[in-house]
């Protein structure tokens, strides 16, 4: 039971950790001073719900061993063992491709924390009483983009239809259920992602179709993030994310 | 919302303890301090971040604890996330030295909905008090701000989000 509650803070925790990684990427490398500051904002945001998570699963493992800490479940695990979403590691290309990730996580961030604000673990809910307030802002700017992008010019339309058409495929594994959030949500904990899904399912086709963007015709999709199976980018990833823990374990600022 | 009122020598010690990033807001003014109480071994201090990612959080913390401990008192802080730090918690006071500092004080949720959302010019320029203002960025210099211009003066300034 406490096994499967760390495992489930694991995975609310590495979606925003790895998203927060990839906007992080784009400090300094933004399309405008604005967009940049923008995605950068973001991305703290994303690390401070995090650290929340991470603190939290750190308590619930220090029970049975007292060397993991924060630090430690963000910097020292193996690939397999981070549980993001296969959609949070795809890595930068053009700016619709960004906004549309960020649109895509967005919609879905939003209705999973409306559902764990009434989580009875009282821990998880108010971390995510605290973090709607900043994914609202999120989702906000955002959805703004995809639909300026859009209805935009042929230039910016034809990039974020392909933007869509390449990311849509992986928006099914975060509202698919796994066996550790059946167990999560059966015990009052985790969110019910059937509920999340409907919210989301609605919120996306919304925002695309105010956008001039027509939705895929996708019935399957990619997954195995949760379970450990990532694409070639995440290692990537995290030996940048690493790099230094492994260098220097334990040090600190 | 209880509010510390109990210990006015502690508070007057915490006002001196300021947010790094507007240094003339003390925390007291700006409503993350949320508990203070005299256990046997000494303070404890319950504090409560504004934005999950506020990098300030960890200073904060250090500071009220050399502060406190300075003063005669042994100090624990404890960070605490519910209820979630809302930008009503903003003293009076706190709001008035945000306009003096240059950085417009959020406006209610509808408010500021309409500012940041549909362009409706209301948030009043902090040097000229236009409301002739235009929003240049959702996102500003910190994460509770958003970027403005004044189109009247041409003053560009800060505008304090509204959080709920």
């Amino acid at each position: 039971m406490k096994d499967q509650l760390y495992q489930y803070l694991l995975m609310l925790g590495d979606n925003a950790m790895i998203l927060g990684h990839r906007l992080s990427e784009l400090c300094g490398h933004g399309p405008s001073l604005e967009t940049d500051i923008a995605l950068t904002n973001i991305s703290l945001d994303l690390f401070g719900q995090v650290r929340n998570y991470f603190q939290y699963a750190a308590e619930v493992k220090g029970e049975t061993n007292d060397e993991v800490t924060e630090d430690s479940i963000a910097f020292m695990r193996y690939p397999h063992e981070y549980r993001n979403t296969l959609l949070v590691e795809q890595p930068n290309k053009d700016f619709a491709f960004i906004i549309t990730r960020q649109f895509f996580f967005d919609a879905y961030h939003l209705p999973l924390l409306e559902a764990l604000m009434q989580s009875k673990d009282e821990q998880i809910a108010a971390i995510a009483h605290k973090s709607i307030k900043e994914v609202k802002y999120h989702l906000r700017f955002s959805s703004e983009w995809v639909k300026r992008l859009g209805d935009g010019t042929a230039e910016s339309h034809n990039r974020m239809q392909t933007a869509v058409d390449y990311l849509y495929p992986y928006i099914g594994e975060l509202v698919q259920e796994t066996p550790i959030e059946k167990e999560m949500k059966e015990q009052g904990i985790g969110a019910d992602l059937s509920l999340v899904r409907s919210k989301y399912y609605e919120k996306v086709k919304t925002v695309l179709q105010e956008a001039t963007l027509s939705t895929p015709q996708f019935f399957g999709f990619h997954d195995g993030g949760k379970k450990g199976v990532h694409s070639e980018h995440h290692s990537h990833i995290l030996s940048t994310l690493q790099y230094m823990q492994r260098t220097y374990p334990n040090m600190e600022w | 919302m209880q509010t510390a009122t109990q210990h006015p020598d502690i508070e007057a010690l915490l006002e001196k303890v300021t947010d790094p990033e507007i240094p003339v807001l003390s925390i007291m003014d700006m409503g993350v301090v949320r508990s203070i109480e005299k256990q046997e071994e000494g303070l404890l201090v319950k504090i409560t971040p504004t934005y999950s990612g506020c990098p300030a959080m960890d200073t904060i913390a250090m500071e009220i604890k050399a502060t406190l401990e300075q003063a005669g008192y042994p100090t624990t802080v404890k960070l605490i996330l519910a209820p979630a730090w809302t930008t009503d918690w903003i003293t009076p006071r706190g709001r008035a030295r945000l306009e003096e500092y240059g950085i417009a004080a959020p406006l209610e949720a509808n408010a500021d909905k309409l500012a940041l959302m549909d362009g409706v010019r209301i948030v009043p320029c902090t040097r000229c008090g236009s409301t002739n203002t235009k929003m240049i960025s959702q996102f500003g210099s910190t994460a509770c701000k958003a970027l403005f211009q004044c189109e009247d003066c041409l003053e560009p300034f800060d505008y304090f989000k509204c959080l709920k």
